[in-house]
């Protein structure tokens, strides 16, 4: 990975169309993990991550 | 920059889960265990755990796998919680790459908003709920549940940020809106579980949440900033 290093501000070392890209597929990597452990309807991942659920006030049975 | 995003997630959802599953298996687990006793007893008497209409494949049927109670059980809830601690920190860890946190404390910030996301709003409608209490149709509730978390993202998102008053006023009314609409109610509100343990739920529920949100926030913008560093 090739970062020119900036002295103030990190968040520069991409251009802004790269960077909101990567936003949105990290978003939406970690919006389809949540959505897979907490409210997929698969009854073996219920069963097992139900207290998980529970716990995180996702809305269960 | 994605190996940088990957090491906060990884780094800070497996602390953040740990802490979460240690505060659980002390407060929230033993609740639910309980619950599950009248929800057991209920069950037995109707002979059914009914899931309304449209769960036709979210039975629980007898020959379900389900984690055996004790270690088993806990560890497989440490691993849904590692999966929806990585889930949230990947979230963060993008937002950051459009506004990173310059100090570790500014984690904080970031982690009282995915608690008022993900927490606090969804559970003004639909607050936590120990097994056994009657609910409107699953579907229903997700979808509430997942509009009223993206509207209060946007809306604390433009209130923070919006450059104008327009934008933050909007804000507002993005938050209000799912809470307007309402959120999918039974028909009759009634729990096997007593009520005190119920209110209990409640409290320990968003209390663990507070606070694993806290770590969360704390340690994913404390790996990010030291990423940033080691670049």
């Amino acid at each position: 990975m090739t970062s020119r290093t900036l002295p103030s501000s990190t968040a520069v070392t991409l251009p802004l169309s790269q960077r909101l890209t990567l936003a949105v597929v990290s978003i939406l990597v970690g919006a389809a993990l949540i959505y897979f452990a907490g409210f997929s309807h698969m009854e073996l991942v219920h069963n097992a991550a139900h207290d998980t659920r529970h716990s995180a006030a996702f809305p269960c049975h | 920059m994605i190996k940088r995003i990957a090491q906060t997630a990884g780094f800070s959802g497996l602390l953040a889960a740990i802490f979460l599953t240690l505060l659980q298996s002390f407060w929230v687990s033993p609740l639910i265990l309980k619950a599950e006793t009248y929800e057991n007893a209920g069950a037995s008497e109707q002979a059914e755990h009914s899931h309304e209409a449209g769960a036709a494949a979210h039975e629980h049927g007898a020959e379900a796998w389900s984690p055996e109670d004790g270690l088993q059980r806990t560890l497989f809830t440490g691993l849904g919680n590692l999966v929806v601690a990585v889930g949230f920190a990947l979230m963060l860890a993008g937002l950051y790459t459009l506004r990173a946190p310059g100090k570790t404390w500014q984690g904080l910030l970031w982690g009282l908003g995915g608690f008022a996301v993900f927490n606090l709003a969804p559970s003004l409608g639909l607050p936590p709920e120990v097994p056994g209490t009657a609910a409107a149709d699953l579907l229903l509730r997700q979808y509430w549940w997942i509009g009223t978390a993206l509207a209060t993202a946007v809306g604390l998102g433009m209130i923070a940020f919006g450059r104008n008053w327009a934008l933050r006023i909007l804000g507002v009314i993005l938050l209000a809106l799912p809470h307007l609409i309402g959120a999918p109610q039974p028909d009759v509100h009634q729990s096997l579980a007593p009520e005190a343990l119920a209110h209990e739920f409640v409290y320990a529920s968003l209390l663990t949440n507070a606070l694993f949100w806290a770590a969360l926030g704390l340690a994913s913008a404390w790996f990010f900033s030291r990423a940033t560093r080691n670049a």
